[in-house]
């Protein structure tokens, strides 16, 4: 087993848990800052596939796709906050969590019923194409874009929460929403955009993954099951909870693969167990937090 | 949803069977009775699930087949009705339909089922109320002495004919080669025989990753893979799996390094990634549209699929259906009823020719002996329209060397 190989296979393991970390951040926000279980996340993230795809042909450019999007979706999510979640705030937090249950089974029969059950090809963007020679191996092009990618907007991420005003008024907001209102704040306007948010993210993770793996309605339940195993890792609601224990996932998928590639899905599941055994709040999860 | 589309029409032909059945009972005298009930084949597929494309293929070809035997008079006076149950992929799911199928709606035979699971769950059922069972899914154990019953009779090919078809005409001589295979049945029993084919050939192994039934990425397999530096991978998994490997392993620059072949080449899955991943792709199939050129039952099946589904062309899959049901029927003709030890008699006799060529079911096992394809998938210009998918490299005729023997299956010879 030599070096280069083991190299190789951790960047796997990071450009796997890139789309890991994406998904599991807009879960993870919105239960963060909301209370809100979202179980239609994985739904959202197919639709944000399709979408992608859709923008794409319509434009002829895969970054157009890749833009608008999450944009889009980001707005649906607003629509579906709206007009669905704000009615339920305040209320035990299984009426979300059932809300959101059977909207992706709607999400999902929808996609069914327009573009068929078949699943459909996105292709790569032609810039993306082919492999890239690290002197230790090749890689893909495009695995390699989506790590920059996802750094990319983890950064931006970390920058308006932490550095701007909207930031400020956001984490206050999940503190204390009633100091908030009193302040003057219209916390609605700042949940609305919560979501959207989240929303947003999930469909850019299902934009992302298009090219890697085939597009189709189902693409979304397995996505959601990893998702969730991320959130309870890093702990509920922890943003830098959800980014170490999306790599940590992904990479340990990757390394099982090499030496028990039966073994690769389980031991997720594992480090879950392991995590939750050790510390029941998860790694970055704050004690006590009950939705 | 596609499947209520056939749903309702169901209905709608056991209504108007019905109808005029009742009206026939009124009409006629009593003993005529039992000769103008309607002929009831059971068919269980998994209308939902990942394999839902596929499963409703092969009911548009399965209701072809019994179309056009009620256009001829049905058989002996009487109509052929087909009887779709969704099995959704599901061994107890279909278990408790097949049982139903035979005793609520007192089919006369059952065809169908697409997983190698559902279709032992299928068997078991219809082996213990002794009704013949045509099983349309690809496996290797139906036909064993321990699952096997003179009611059983398997249509479709098995992973033993595919993987040496395709071995045949990959692999040469001191080749190397690696294996990606599902781990579950289908992807043991492929192994299995593509291992056995290239013990035969020469070629040397040169290692298999086992992948978890169902994974949504491929890349962590893929460094390994290529680290083993082998000639040919041979990719054994099925549906979506197939799609999303060989997707990923052509992101990974693997088709530069060495050929990608898989024992059956799955005509949706090309169409869900695209011509450009699947581009030299080779891999076994039972039918291919494209066969018309070479036969004129291809042609024949092609043509009557296009007239009853608005032009579409009937897929690989999907012609088992045509084919499970369509040679079922023709025993029930030359048995002149349903008596079921006259049918099984009829069916050990007869020599079809439905899709692609002439068939018949070996007598120790009832496995059917026929024509197995290799396709080659076509590349994005060399494409003359949408349909045409794949070149065929070769057809090998049917023939009792193609399978196992049936000593070797455990039956007394």
């Amino acid at each position: 087993m030599d070096l280069s190989l083991i190299v190789m296979q951790l960047l796997s393991g990071i450009a796997l848990g890139a789309v890991l970390v994406i998904t599991a951040l807009g879960l993870t926000i919105v239960f963060g800052m909301l209370g809100v279980v979202n179980f239609a996340h994985g739904a959202l993230f197919m639709i944000g596939a399709y979408a992608g795809l859709y923008l794409a042909s319509l434009t002829g450019s895969f970054w157009w796709g890749l833009l608008l999007a999450p944009i889009l979706i980001g707005a649906f999510g607003m629509l579906i906050e709206f007009v669905l979640i704000r009615r339920l705030y305040g209320r035990s937090i299984d009426d979300p969590l059932l809300l959101t249950f059977g909207l992706s089974y709607i999400l999902v029969e929808g996609v069914r019923i327009v573009f068929g059950s078949d699943g459909i090809p996105f292709p790569t963007p032609p810039q993306l194409i082919g492999v890239l020679d690290l002197g230790i191996g090749f890689f893909p092009r495009y695995r390699l874009f989506v790590i920059v990618l996802v750094a990319v907007v983890l950064l931006a991420l970390w920058l308006t929460l932490e550095k701007t005003r909207v930031g400020l008024i956001v984490r206050a907001g999940a503190r204390d929403p009633t100091i908030m209102q009193v302040l003057g704040v219209d916390i609605g306007r700042v949940w609305l955009a919560i979501f959207g948010l989240g929303v947003g993210l999930a469909a850019l993770g299902g934009v992302l993954a298009g090219p890697m793996r085939s597009v189709n309605p189902e693409m979304g339940s397995l996505v959601l099951a990893e998702a969730f195993v991320v959130t309870v890792i890093g702990g509920l609601g922890s943003i830098v909870g959800a980014v170490v224990a999306g790599l940590m996932v992904g990479i340990s998928i990757s390394l099982v693969a090499l030496f028990a590639p039966e073994m690769a899905t389980i031991v997720m599941f594992a480090l879950m167990a392991v995590v939750l055994l050790i510390r029941p709040q998860g790694l970055f999860g704050v004690r006590g937090r009950t939705a | 949803m596609p499947k209520s589309g056939s749903t309702p029409k169901m209905t709608r032909r056991t209504a108007l069977a019905g109808l005029s059945a009742s009206a026939a009972l009124l009409a006629m005298p009593r003993l005529a009775r039992a000769a103008d009930e309607p002929i009831r084949i059971g068919f269980p597929t998994p209308l939902t699930g990942p394999f839902a494309a596929e499963a409703r293929d092969q009911v548009k070809c399965a209701e072809l087949a019994v179309k056009l035997v009620n256009d001829k008079g049905g058989i002996g006076g009487r109509k052929v009705e087909l009887l779709v149950r969704d099995d959704k992929l599901n061994a107890g799911e279909a278990a408790t339909r097949t049982l139903e199928l035979i005793e609520k709606d007192k089919v006369h035979a059952v065809v169908g089922a697409l997983s190698s699971a559902v279709q032992l769950a299928v068997n078991e059922v219809t082996r213990a109320r002794g009704v013949i069972y045509v099983s349309i899914s690809q496996s290797d154990t139906i036909n064993e002495a321990k699952d096997f019953s003179k009611y059983t009779f398997h249509e479709a090919l098995n992973p033993h004919m595919t993987t040496a078809a395709v071995a045949r005409q990959t692999l040469k001589k001191g080749m190397k080669v690696a294996h990606l295979v599902a781990d579950y049945a289908y992807g043991h029993e492929m192994l299995r025989g593509f291992k056995r084919a290239q013990a035969a050939i020469g070629a040397d192994n040169v290692g298999e990753i086992l992948h978890p039934f169902g994974a949504a990425d491929y890349s962590t397999f893929m460094p390994r893979l290529m680290s083993m530096r082998p000639d040919v991978l041979c990719i054994s998994n099925f549906g979506r799996d197939q799609a999303n490997a060989i997707k990923q392993a052509v992101d990974f620059g693997i088709k530069q390094q060495m050929k990608i072949v898989v024992p059956v080449i799955l005509h949706n899955q090309r169409l869900a990634v695209g011509p450009d991943v699947f581009e030299g792709v080779v891999g076994g199939a039972n039918y291919y549209w494209g066969l018309e050129t070479q036969s004129k039952s291809a042609a024949a099946f092609n043509t009557a699929f296009k007239a009853a589904n608005g032009g579409a062309i009937p897929t690989d899959y999907g012609a088992y259906g045509y084919s499970g049901v369509g040679s079922l029927l023709a025993a029930m003709q030359a048995a002149g009823g349903t008596d079921t030890d006259k049918v099984i008699d009829a069916l050990e006799k007869l020599q079809y020719d439905l899709t692609k060529g002439p068939q018949h079911y070996r007598k120790c096992d009832h496995q059917s002996v026929q024509s197995v394809l290799v396709l080659e998938s076509k590349k994005k210009s060399a494409m003359a329209g949408d349909n045409d998918l794949f070149a065929i490299l070769a057809n090998d005729a049917g023939s009792d060397d193609m399978l196992r023997s049936c000593s070797e299956l455990g039956h007394a010879t």
